[in-house]
């Protein structure tokens, strides 16, 4: 339903400055800081746009939105954007659960004790630059993505070879979580061209696993049972996409992200090279205070009554995480980052049944890769401050982060 | 700051814990001392009747994590035997006593036991509450008894069930009621719960009670003889028949207590026999008795987990800070169970309501949630096997959303079709013999209880006052 009235009243204006305020916390010249813009969003914690979705900001109405049950994860695309079968993160009930379970019974055991070989990665991958000279490293491209690359390619079974090739589809690819209208023709028709290319190629690593199968998740995942019976073709492709794609995209933000906090704030800077055991609440923060997943969507299945106004069945809602963590109805003294913040229930891995699969182990990763990047680096130093940003307003974090140092440290390997 | 000096809290589990911890985070820096008849340090009840029973984790590894360091005085192993308001002293077993200016009463409940002329002094006769008594019940099953007889289908009872099967023990089930967990969540529900139980190999006895327990020559259990007239042949039974408030140590103090519980108001104070409010005297955990503004004209006691932490907390606030704005204790209440491979969640309080409808899921799949109304508003909802979604129900029951809720849910049924949930009417007279066995001679008389059921149990005792 649209206002029928002439003059504007005050809620369409305010729909509309909200309609701005979004699009402007969007843009890429605004990418490396639109906090501000969600400030002023969250002035209102629920809002309907111009364009008739909707707009959580507001913690409490972000957390009860997640778990409401007349909401549906699938965000209504317009029906020639939908691909064949969706994956387990826009997938409702009951099939949703029916693919979580068969991800989680092969995912968490195979992530439980990866720690060792988890700290062994980032040593290697930080040995390469130790010197006793001053030098530089760029935490993105060194260290920050292909960590998390490399654990998610030897989970799934990805051979190492592979990982270049797949790395350029995922990074096309996730330009399609972001808002259509942020994104171009030639992005969009990009989008499909680059899913058929995923496609086949998942295609061709499912046939060489038939033939050759191991020990790996992707092993794992062909030959379980769930309830229903073993997993269909279309859904073990969607389902690799989906794990191969979150696994490349989102901790290197938030190892990205967390390395720029860290280098923002000195103080927690060095307190984390002599306290190990601040990883687990710093991680935590940079997943509330610059979250790698800034938002998510879901659309209504009835009508809801939220702060004060009803968002009808069938609307489309932007969940704005990254808002929500930083919601002063919630969190004293939000736009501060608080290395040891305690009640922290932030937003970082969304919630309800769609809980992120991957939180344990993307915890793992930025813990380790974090402490290793205060121990080991003297003198630290951003390059550029703001680094540059991604393109990808979504999955939100730098290009690139040099940072230059004094000496890079030899582990000690815990002998000293 | 001003306040108390002296804070005295008889009780050393988890209510009396968090308490404690709560009275030095809102900045009582006076003298704390904790009471206990336990001689162990606080542990955490829910993983007695599962994980510890399993065998997978021992009991010392149960000890309550502690949030700080509360620099109190720790008198354990000797109960509080009695109180004196007037003189505001707490006595104690060993015969000490200590002072107060402000007391908690948090002394929980006891699982209630079986009766001695019934057999419950017999060898392999358990009840299952404390850490002891988790690990006396674990050796036995360890020693791998031919059968087990598990009397009442409660929470308790399903989880001990559950894990004797786990551990390849026959089982025999008693429950007085036609369906496990039907005074808890009903009979449409408690239908589905008896797949779980005859499906799992439980030889499940419904309609009817255990008359007797009886054994050898060496005081072994033997058997149990049936109300029907049927018998059991079993080495171990465990009595999961519900629980008694531990409030004989206040006969004779004035305040209203008795094995229901001890009635507090909104803010956790305790109430004399008269009603009034003692001013320095409150109580929290499962021996509170207390109105929650969300069910109106009754007196709740829950033995929840969430509760006891949550109640200690507002009792403590109100404690450091005297009776200057009050906080009220009236949390959605929320409770849990493991048992037959399913986990099971419910938020408020199923046992109120007179419709019920299944929202999500099937109860054959094992995985659902029903919700439940009263007089045309959603009260609870129970979930198995889908923990995620409750919170969604409970933002709905708070906010006093109608019955049956409209939620379209992906995985629910085409058309909500609720229907009478089947709960044991309070008036049914018990099938078979006996009711339950009567209260120890020190407590005064306890109210009917439909469900005995220990230690998850949402034991709404609801008076009428």
């Amino acid at each position: 339903m649209t206002a029928t009235t002439t003059t504007p009243t005050a809620s369409t204006a305010h729909q509309h400055t909200a309609t701005v305020l979004f699009a402007q916390g969007l843009r890429y010249e605004h990418r490396a800081d639109p906090y501000p813009y969600y400030e002023q969003l969250l002035r209102q914690p629920v809002v309907r746009m111009d364009d008739g979705t909707w707009l959580a900001g507001g913690h409490r109405e972000i957390s009860l939105l997640l778990r409401d049950p007349r909401i549906s994860a699938d965000r209504l695309p317009p029906p020639q954007q939908r691909p064949i079968r969706k994956s387990l993160l826009v997938e409702d009930p009951p099939r949703h659960d029916q693919l979580r379970h068969l991800v989680t019974q092969q995912f968490v055991p195979r992530i439980m004790g990866m720690r060792d070989h988890i700290e062994a990665l980032v040593t290697g991958l930080l040995d390469a630059h130790t010197s006793a000279r001053p030098g530089q490293l760029d935490v993105v491209a060194d260290l920050a993505y292909p960590l998390p690359v490399t654990v998610i390619c030897e989970l799934l079974g990805v051979p190492r070879e592979d990982e270049a090739l797949f790395g350029s589809l995922a990074r096309r690819l996730t330009r399609g979580l972001d808002p259509i209208d942020t994104q171009t023709e030639d992005e969009i028709r990009e989008l499909q061209q680059t899913r058929n290319e995923l496609q086949q190629y998942l295609e061709g690593l499912i046939a060489r696993h038939d033939t050759a199968p191991g020990d790996d998740l992707l092993a794992g995942l062909m030959h379980s049972h769930g309830p229903e019976g073993p997993i269909d073709p279309i859904d073990l492709r969607v389902t690799l996409g989906l794990l191969l794609i979150a696994g490349h995209e989102t901790t290197v933000n938030l190892i990205a992200n967390g390395t720029l906090a860290l280098l923002r704030h000195p103080d927690a800077l060095a307190r984390l090279r002599t306290d190990p055991d601040l990883a687990t609440p710093l991680v935590e923060e940079v997943l509330r205070y610059d979250p790698p997943v800034q938002m998510s969507g879901r659309s209504t299945l009835a009508d809801i009554d939220l702060a004060g106004t009803t968002i009808p069945k069938g609307s489309r809602i932007r969940l704005l995480l990254a808002a929500g963590n930083r919601d002063p109805r919630r969190f004293a003294d939000p736009d501060r980052f608080v290395a040891d913040r305690t009640d922290n229930a932030h937003l970082g891995f969304g919630g309800g049944i769609h809980y992120c699969i991957g939180a344990t182990l993307a915890r793992a990763e930025a813990q380790i890769a974090l402490t290793a990047l205060a121990r080991r680096l003297e003198s630290p130093r951003l390059v550029a401050d703001p680094p540059p940003y991604r393109e990808n307003a979504i999955l939100r974090g730098p290009e690139s982060l040099p940072v230059s140092f004094t000496r890079l440290i030899a582990d000690d390997g815990g002998a000293g | 700051m001003i306040g108390p000096e002296r804070i005295v809290v008889a009780g050393a589990s988890l209510a009396g814990l968090r308490a404690a911890e709560a009275l030095r985070d809102e900045g009582f820096d006076g003298e704390l001392t904790l009471i206990g008849d336990e001689p162990h340090a606080p542990y955490d009840r829910p993983p007695l009747s599962k994980a510890v029973l399993s065998g997978w984790l021992p009991t010392d590894r149960t000890v309550l994590p502690r949030a700080r360091n509360i620099d109190a005085r720790w008198l354990l192993g000797s109960p509080a035997t009695g109180v004196d308001l007037a003189a505001r002293r707490v006595a104690l077993a060993d015969g000490r006593e200590v002072p107060y200016h402000r007391l908690l009463i948090a002394t929980g409940t006891r699982a209630r036991p079986w009766p001695r002329q019934q057999g419950g002094d017999l060898h392999g006769v358990h009840v299952l509450r404390s850490r002891d008594d988790a690990d006396r019940l674990r050796a036995a099953l360890a020693a791998g008894p031919g059968r087990v007889l598990v009397i009442g289908a409660g929470f308790t009872g399903g989880e001990v069930a559950s894990v004797c099967r786990d551990l390849g023990l026959d089982v025999t089930v008693t429950h007085r009621g036609g369906a496990p967990l039907a005074s808890a969540l009903g009979g449409v529900i408690g239908d589905a719960v008896t797949r779980w139980y005859r499906d799992a190999g439980v030889d499940l006895r419904l309609g009817t009670t255990v008359r007797t327990l009886e054994g050898d020559a060496h005081g072994r259990l033997r058997r149990a003889v049936l109300a029907d007239g049927t018998v059991v042949e079993a080495e171990v039974a465990v009595v999961a028949a519900g629980a008694l408030a531990n409030t004989e140590w206040l006969n004779g103090s004035g305040l209203a207590a008795d094995a229901r519980g001890v009635v507090c108001d909104a803010s956790c104070r305790a109430l004399t026999v008269d009603g009034t409010p003692v001013a320095d005297v409150f109580a929290a955990g499962d021996v509170a008795r207390w109105p929650h503004p969300l069910y109106p004209g009754q007196l709740l006691r829950l033995d929840h987990w969430d509760n006891a932490v949550a109640q200690a907390r507002t009792a403590a606030h109100n404690m450091a800070h005297g009776s200057r704005a009050p906080r009220t204790h009236d949390p959605l209440p929320a409770f849990w169970s493991n048992q037959f491979g399913v986990n099971l969640k419910c938020v408020g309080l199923p046992a109120l309501a007179d419709q019920v409808v299944l929202t999500q899921g099937s109860l054959d799949q094992r995985q659902f949630v029903a919700a439940y109304g009263r007089r045309g508003r959603l009260i609870a909802a129970v979930a198995v096997d889908s923990p995620r979604v409750l919170d969604g129900y409970a933002a709905l029951i708070e906010a006093g959303a109608p019955f049956p809720p409209v939620l379209n849910a992906t995985d629910g049924p085409g058309r909500a079709d609720p229907l009478d949930p089947a709960f044991p009417r309070p008036a049914d007279p018990a099938p078979g013999d006996p009711s339950m066995p009567p209260t120890p001679p020190a407590s005064s008389a306890p109210s009917p209880q439909p469900d005995p059921s220990a230690s998850s149990a949402p034991s709404v005792l609801a008076g009428h006052e």
